[in-house]
């Protein structure tokens, strides 16, 4: 047993950083974060917290759902940025939205939504009273971005997507990878004043070797989608939609034009939200819906990569 | 034929005639930036078998083309 889709939602801050403010902040320019990462604005946040901003996300998602937070058996949600490690950002979701079921957050950075799809999936099977599950992706990357550092400040962003998952057979099949190590991209944790720690550690902000990200991005983004549309014996015109993680507007076209398709065929959005981590995927697929270019019965493919290495793909019928 | 290749590649890539890339050229002549020679990198590998991660020493055409060749040489 797996799940259908019934709802999306999403949340980004008011606060809307162009370009040109950027430039105001490090040695850069509209003309090249445009041209060279496809972002134009993205929101950051000045007051909010990343599970405030999820739990605005999961309100989204509910009524986009015609459900009530009585009706969700478990809230799981994916955070690298929340303002607490306990609790949880998906404990706090549950406390705003007044929700009393169980919730637990998991971390697999970039491509975290689709693994809450994936552990959703297992608890519908684990569970057969379950009915519905909330899963959030949200995030305040700008707080753990270093904004001297050109090469990652310009990329990330802040928001929140959800999705309300009701017992169904939509989600088709999934491929999951990981490729353990902290040296293409970490996030360290500060490490605290403990006495007898004697290892230095590296500023708890985000680290990203830029070239290798690119090559493990695309690979995974080309192997994953081959590997599904192959072992389920369609081709791409099968897909109406590939909702990828909104990374860099470059990873995306280099992606479509080595698996040889329209690059058409790739939602992106990256250019009004930069990389919300967690979150992009949520958001994507929540526009493409209000869009009205995705129409129940849809086969569409998400993509995700990010730190881990993780990355994942599955196949879903909207 | 990696040489040529190479040229071909980034004639393509920068809209420039072929015959005014040499050896010499720079890549950041051409406007080329790193994540450009990662995709390029990823061609060669596909294209020669070789596995190669561009290093920013190798900012010509020269340097490149010198280590594609040694990498497919040894392949």
């Amino acid at each position: 047993m797996s799940f259908r889709i019934m709802g999306t939602g999403m949340y980004v801050p008011p606060k809307v950083v162009t370009n040109d403010d950027l430039s105001q902040i490090v040695e850069t320019s509209d003309e090249w974060i445009s041209k060279r990462v496809g972002i134009r604005e993205r929101h950051i946040s000045e007051t909010e917290f990343t599970s405030e901003m999820g739990a605005k996300a999961a309100k989204a998602a509910l009524e986009d759902a015609g459900c009530q937070v009585e009706d969700i058996d478990m809230i799981l949600s994916a955070s690298v940025s929340g303002e607490t490690s306990s609790p949880s950002t998906a404990c706090m979701i549950q406390h705003y939205l007044g929700a009393t079921c169980p919730a637990m957050e998991l971390n697999a950075a970039c491509a975290a939504f689709l693994y809450l799809l994936e552990t959703a999936a297992a608890y519908f099977a684990l569970h057969q009273e379950y009915q519905k599950i909330l899963v959030v992706g949200c995030e305040r990357i700008s707080g753990i971005l270093d904004w001297s550092d050109r090469s990652t400040c310009v990329i990330f962003a802040d928001g929140a997507g959800a999705a309300v998952l009701e017992r169904g057979s939509n989600y088709l099949d999934s491929i999951c990878n990981v490729k353990g190590g902290d040296d293409v991209i970490k996030i360290p944790h500060d490490i605290g004043c403990s006495p007898f720690f004697k290892r230095e550690q590296d500023t708890p902000y985000i680290h990203m070797q830029g070239q290798e990200t690119f090559k493990y991005a695309v690979n995974s983004i080309a192997q994953d989608i081959t590997t599904l549309l192959e072992r389920n014996h369609l081709t791409i015109d099968d897909i109406a939609w590939i909702v990828p993680h909104q990374a860099n507007l470059r990873i995306i076209d280099f992606s479509s034009k080595r698996l040889g398709i329209d690059p058409k065929k790739m939602f992106v959005n990256i250019e009004r939200y930069g990389n919300t981590s967690s979150a992009s995927v949520p958001i994507a697929l929540h526009e493409l819906k209000e869009s009205g270019q995705l129409k129940r019965g849809d086969k569409i493919i998400l993509v995700a990569f990010g730190g881990g290495l993780s990355d994942m793909a599955c196949l879903l019928e909207y | 034929m990696v040489k040529e290749k190479i040229i071909a590649m980034l004639a393509e890539a920068t809209d420039t005639d072929a015959a005014e890339i040499t050896m010499e050229t720079k890549f950041s002549d051409l406007g080329i930036d790193s994540l450009d020679m990662t995709e390029m990198a990823m061609d060669l590998e596909d294209e020669f078998s070789i596995e190669f991660t561009p290093s920013p020493e190798l900012n010509t055409v020269g340097k490149l083309v010198e280590a594609v060749e040694k990498l497919t040489a040894e392949a």
